[in-house]
């Protein structure tokens, strides 16, 4: 077997396989962030609460309505969405005009609030939600087995952060949202509804979590502690990509997955920290981010 | 400390009250340190192993307690706890309080190792009792060992080495790699059940270590994939095992390798579900399912907690209501006269039959090996084992004559 640094090519090419995929969670779930905070200036800490509550939703409608994994993509996402309507609409509208602190304190809040709701009804050990059937078993790539269910989980990343990225710098509604949060009183002059455009962009950003959730569900356990062992590691990657930058959210998620994946063969103890030490790195050379712009 | 001067005054008010009415045949002679017995229940309230210790354990003790009967010698018996969240200087910074500021006898649970080693450390050093149930690092029975203050009650690393890791090799599992949790406890349990799988004629391929709470197990058994040992250790515990098991399900793992959970509790089973844990092999002191004696005290601990007890909050409850009768034969909570009874008396309840807490501070009772049962088995929630083997205590567990305490080395 051929040895790169002493580590077989084989496991190599796994680990790195693997860091893909963990990366497009980090990617999407950062994209919601990058786009919170590029459009409000809010430092959402409720994401990784309202992933978890996305991947909630899905079980529920698995366990308590029959409804199966297909119709949860589309529905679990919308439901959180909604949560996130009612979070922008009753409390973040208020903190726009405030310093960052108090939007970060606000969602910090609300995520210990949901969490301890759902450790509360459903435990910590989490639930179990099965593979839908299509994705069962795996392809052989010869130098690992790879479940089907994690190459859609890349394909669909991909998909869903190319869209994004489109939308927000190449339609005319990603536009208004970009011209909305550069100077709202001469958009709303041109007759753009500004405040329904941050909503609906809060919403979206949630929604992108919620879906990144129901995606998680089968790979992971249903947990109400889903969320807060990702998000940290999620920050990292916003801060490492430049706040508010959506494609350094996706290159960096994409990047750091398998910067970890990659850890986890020469140094495994490492691997939880590895991220953050990049993390110091770069706010060291780089304050703004790798793809950030200094204000 | 206002809440503190608030407990004791309602304490002494109760005291006085009962002071008046008790009869002279109610009023034993005992001598209370505080004029109460406080417990300590120290375990993870919120986190990762919430649902192994946690809300449940507390509920044990309390339910230990109230079929004591609530009081000692007409004095009140409290039962207090904390959330430790699994890191070692929050559970001796609480334990330091409750010991030096309010006044709490002994406490039980203390789950997580490292946790379990600081608190046992504390009880040595304050002469209190720790009675550990949910940690499994056998160190606290041996380099760490506490004799006159510590009891490790439920399982230890060697146990549930001895059991599974003896049980697999016979069955031609003789190469193991271990996917181990970085801590105290993955260590302990690693090298023992090593040390077993050797000693049987088996062979250890490797291990590769995991940070604690890792929700992404998929890189670590794709190293255990290609070391192609036939036997997949899990060093791990709650959360962490749960996810190394569906990791390898999804992985197609299992089709060539086979995986042994070395620790691994009724509430994990419960949220693997049946599909992923079937076949598997795993060890515990004991399951509701047992005899009538343990079903009827699961079915009043659902009563409380909406779901079945694991092991370790049956021990708990077994382990408060031990040490509440040795204060009682005692007729004291000194720690010196308390630790004598509870040596002296054997453990007879819905836990352990002739269980023996040894001068080293292990409690010695029957293990079990089980394994989890098909789907199509199963009457239902929580009918998830059948019953593979008892081992007799002195079996399972490691003689005193091979104990590393200094106290006991020869």
């Amino acid at each position: 077997m051929t040895e790169l640094f002493g580590i077989p090519v084989q496991a190599l090419l796994g680990q790195l396989m693997l860091g893909l995929v963990n990366g497009s969670f980090y990617a999407i779930l950062s994209l919601g962030l990058a786009v919170i905070f590029g459009m409000l200036n809010i430092v959402n800490f409720a994401h990784g609460a309202l992933y978890m509550v996305g991947a909630f939703f899905a079980w529920m409608l698995l366990n308590y309505a029959g409804i199966g994994y297909w119709a949860a993509l589309l529905l679990a996402p919308i439901g959180v969405g909604l949560i996130g309507v009612v979070i922008e609409k009753t409390m973040l509208q208020w903190l726009r005009q405030l310093d960052h602190l108090y939007g970060l304190l606000l969602t910090f809040g609300l995520a210990l609030i949901l969490e301890g709701v759902f450790r509360e009804f459903y435990g910590s050990s989490g639930l179990p939600y099965d593979l839908p059937d299509v994705f069962r078993g795996v392809f052989d790539l010869g130098f690992m087995m790879l479940p089907k269910y994690r190459v859609w989980v890349i394909v669909m990343s991909i998909v869903l952060c190319g869209a994004t990225w489109f939308m927000i710098e190449k339609t005319r509604l990603g536009a208004y949202l970009r011209a909305g949060t550069e100077n709202p009183q001469l958009v709303q002059a041109f007759g753009v509804n500004v405040p329904l455009l941050i909503t609906f962009t809060y919403a979206f950003g949630v929604g992108l979590a919620g879906l990144a959730g129901v995606m998680a569900a089968p790979i992971y356990q249903v947990s109400p502690l889903m969320g807060s062992n990702i998000i940290i590691v999620v920050f990292a990657v916003v801060v490492i990509g430049g706040m508010g930058s959506i494609l350094g959210s996706i290159v960096t998620g994409l990047a750091l997955g398998l910067i970890e994946g990659l850890t986890k063969v020469f140094f495994a103890e490492a691997s939880t920290t590895v991220v953050f030490v990049i993390m110091a790195i770069v706010l060291l050379l780089r304050p703004a981010g790798l793809f950030g712009r200094e204000k | 400390m206002k809440r503190h001067l608030k407990t004791s005054a309602i304490a002494l008010a109760t005291a006085t009250l009962l002071g008046l009415c008790v009869t002279p045949l109610q009023a034993q002679q005992g001598k209370l340190s505080g004029d109460s017995v406080k417990i300590g229940v120290l375990t993870d309230m919120s986190g990762v192993y919430a649902d192994y210790g946690g809300p449940g354990a507390v509920a044990a003790a309390k339910m230990a307690v109230q079929d004591f009967g609530g009081k000692m010698f007409g004095k009140p018996i409290e039962v207090v706890n904390a959330d430790h969240q699994n890191k070692p200087d929050i559970a001796k910074n609480v334990t330091q309080q409750w010991f030096d500021r309010d006044g709490v006898d002994m406490t039980v649970e203390n789950l997580n190792s490292a946790v379990a080693l600081t608190v046992q450390g504390l009880a040595k050093e304050k002469n209190k009792i720790s009675i550990i149930t949910g940690a499994a690092t056998a160190r606290l029975t041996n380099e760490d060992c506490a004799p006159g203050n510590g009891i490790h009650y439920l399982m230890d690393t060697i146990a549930l080495s001895n059991v599974v890791g003896k049980a697999i090799v016979k069955d031609g599992g003789d190469s193991w790699f271990f996917l181990t949790a970085d801590y105290a406890f993955g260590h302990s349990l690693e090298k023992d059940t090593g040390e077993v799988v050797k000693a049987t004629g088996g062979s250890v391929k490797g291990a590769v270590r995991h940070p604690l709470a890792t929700t992404d197990f998929s890189s670590f058994l794709l190293q255990a994939q290609s070391s192609g040992a036939k036997v997949i250790g899990l060093a791990n515990a709650g959360g962490d095992t749960v996810n190394s098991i569906k990791a390898a399900a999804e992985f197609g793992l299992t089709k060539k390798q086979n995986l042994a959970a070395l620790l691994m509790l009724l509430t994990d089973v419960h949220a693997l579900g049946l599909n992923t844990a079937q076949g598997l092999y795993l060890t515990e002191g004991w399951y509701w399912d047992l005899n009538d004696e343990s079903r009827k005290w699961a079915s009043r601990y659902e009563a409380v907690m909406k779901k079945k007890p694991n092991s370790n909050h049956a021990s708990v409850y077994s382990a408060t209501m031990h040490y509440l009768k040795a204060v009682q034969a005692a007729g004291t909570d000194d720690t010196a006269a308390v630790m004598k009874k509870m040596q002296e008396t054997p453990i007879n309840d819905m836990f352990a039959k002739n269980g023996q807490l040894r001068p080293d501070g292990r409690m010695v009772h029957d293990m079990y090996l089980f394994q989890v049962k098909k789907p199509s088995e199963s009457k239902g929630a929580w009918d998830y084992y059948h019953l593979k083997g008892t081992i007799k205590g002195e079996e399972a567990f490691q003689s005193l004559a091979n104990s590393r305490c200094p106290a006991f080395k020869k």
